[in-house]
């Protein structure tokens, strides 16, 4: 398995050598706006949050995974995970939060050993939408994760899992081989509990990220071929794909660069660009918070280390209503989010 | 000027085109606009026959562009492969065919 950018001491390890990427080239000539200047057009700088609707919690960046997309750079060698003081102070935020949905993700959410205890404590706090982020394969990796399906069951997960394509080629080239057929075992076992069925409140949905330098196409044109697919083929339901933009940040940064895919790449999420998707921009509306307590508009500016522009930076001060006071740090990564229909963690916006 | 005769870098100024004739320029981008979308056929299967086309016309703009486009929408390189085979098979069927008037003329000039 392959290693981590940081583990291979990888220049793009470095969020301030990526900061450097992203400002500098065809942004620093001119050949490209910025995002700033962008957004600047339609009056829409500085970004403001809208209501706070989604609560992200990352609980670590260890995975069961080396992802040649991943923008955490997260792997079976990055220890940084969520201790269990951290958790008990972001119980005490969902117990008072504004937010209807809690979003665990990671790495592999899963592998922290307090998971379980957080779930249950979490589950108790009457969230709406409680979603955890599972790579399916974790659910396979171990003989302590066969039980992952029943477990989210009994606390009315909803399950949001990654899957690159319906193909076991193009699978396992973006996330490492095997993939695919450990991801199909794990979907079927999450459909035989009850998950994604039709009209099962058990929510499976199925997230899709470009395998390569393109743009996702059409939302629903991709979720109509899944379905068609993984039914025909392998029996299996779930309810919604969530077609995701790849951000040129981290290991699809390196990507990027080592492919000579990078200036196309940029070139081709601002020709993307479209103004209604700034209007529901994740980060208008989530706050993410890192395994280690920071607080940031998105898991993409974490991952850049851009903490939030608050007086409050850290869970254990946490302000709901002094957070919502903020502009919120942008730079050209976020044209990933903006391009066509736009992308979120829950797909698209516009 | 550029050394070569094609550069990838001129896709991305092919709007500039309306700059010298907008009228005919904007006219020609309406009708490509409205040839691709959703109708008797599906947006998946334009793009696989423009594909095919791309390559028949040799126009490497059109093979980037609509490569691309068969990713974003997750086509797969076989499919992609196949769709070129059948641009490849009408091509060389299309000079193949003309031999009927070779061998008519030959017929008929012949004694």
């Amino acid at each position: 398995m392959k290693k981590s950018l940081k583990a291979r001491n990888n220049d793009i390890a470095n969020t301030a050598r990526q900061m450097e990427i992203l400002s500098n080239g065809v942004f620093a000539s001119g050949e490209l706006p910025t995002f700033a200047e962008k957004i600047k057009k339609t009056h829409q700088f500085p970004l403001r949050p809208n209501k706070l609707e989604i609560l992200q919690i990352n609980l670590g960046y260890m995975c069961n995974q080396v992802c040649g997309h991943c923008h955490v750079d997260a792997g079976p060698d990055r220890k940084e995970i969520m201790t269990i003081d951290t958790m008990q102070l972001c119980l005490d935020v969902i117990k008072t939060t504004e937010a209807h949905t809690l979003d665990l993700t990671g790495g592999a959410p899963e592998m922290n050993p307090n998971f379980r205890w957080f779930v249950e404590e979490a589950s108790k706090a009457g969230i709406k939408d409680f979603i955890v982020r599972s790579n399916l394969t974790i659910i396979r990796a171990n003989k302590k994760y066969y039980d992952l399906p029943e477990f989210f069951k009994k606390h009315n997960v909803h399950v949001v899992s990654s899957m690159p394509h319906w193909t076991r080629g193009k699978t396992d080239k973006q996330r490492g081989n095997g993939v695919f057929d450990k991801s199909i075992k794990a979907l079927q076992e999450l459909n035989a509990v009850g998950y994604g069925l039709e009209g099962s409140d058990l929510k499976l949905d199925l997230v899709y990220n470009p395998s390569g330098a393109f743009l996702p196409g059409d939302q629903q044109a991709l979720e109509n071929d899944f379905k068609k697919a993984l039914k025909t083929e392998f029996h299996i339901d779930f309810h919604s794909l969530f077609a995701i933009t790849n951000l040129p940040i981290s290991r699809f940064l390196d990507y990027l660069i080592a492919s000579e895919n990078y200036e196309e790449y940029m070139v081709s999420l601002v020709e993307a660009y479209n103004p209604a998707a700034v209007t529901n921009v994740m980060c208008t509306n989530t706050i993410s918070v890192s395994w280690d307590g920071w607080l940031y508009d998105c898991d993409f500016n974490q991952m850049l280390n851009l903490k939030v522009a608050s007086t409050v930076k850290h869970i254990s001060d946490y302000n709901e209503a002094k957070l919502q006071d903020r502009n919120i740090i942008t730079n050209q990564h976020c044209y990933g989010c903006t391009a066509g229909a736009g992308s979120s963690c829950q797909g698209v916006v516009a | 000027m550029s050394k070569n005769y094609y550069d990838a870098a001129d896709l991305r100024k092919f709007s500039k085109i309306t700059d010298w004739s907008p009228e005919l320029g904007n006219k020609f981008f309406d009708y490509y606009g409205k040839v691709f979308e959703e109708g008797a056929l599906t947006a998946r299967e334009k793009s696989l026959i423009a594909l095919a086309v791309a390559h028949t016309e040799q126009c490497p703009y059109c093979i980037d562009a609509y490569t691309k486009d068969g990713l974003q929408r997750g086509i797969t390189k076989e499919q992609m492969m196949e769709a070129i085979h059948v641009g490849a098979a009408i091509k060389s069927g299309a000079t193949l065919v003309h031999g009927v008037q070779m061998m008519n003329k030959v017929d008929k000039l012949e004694m």
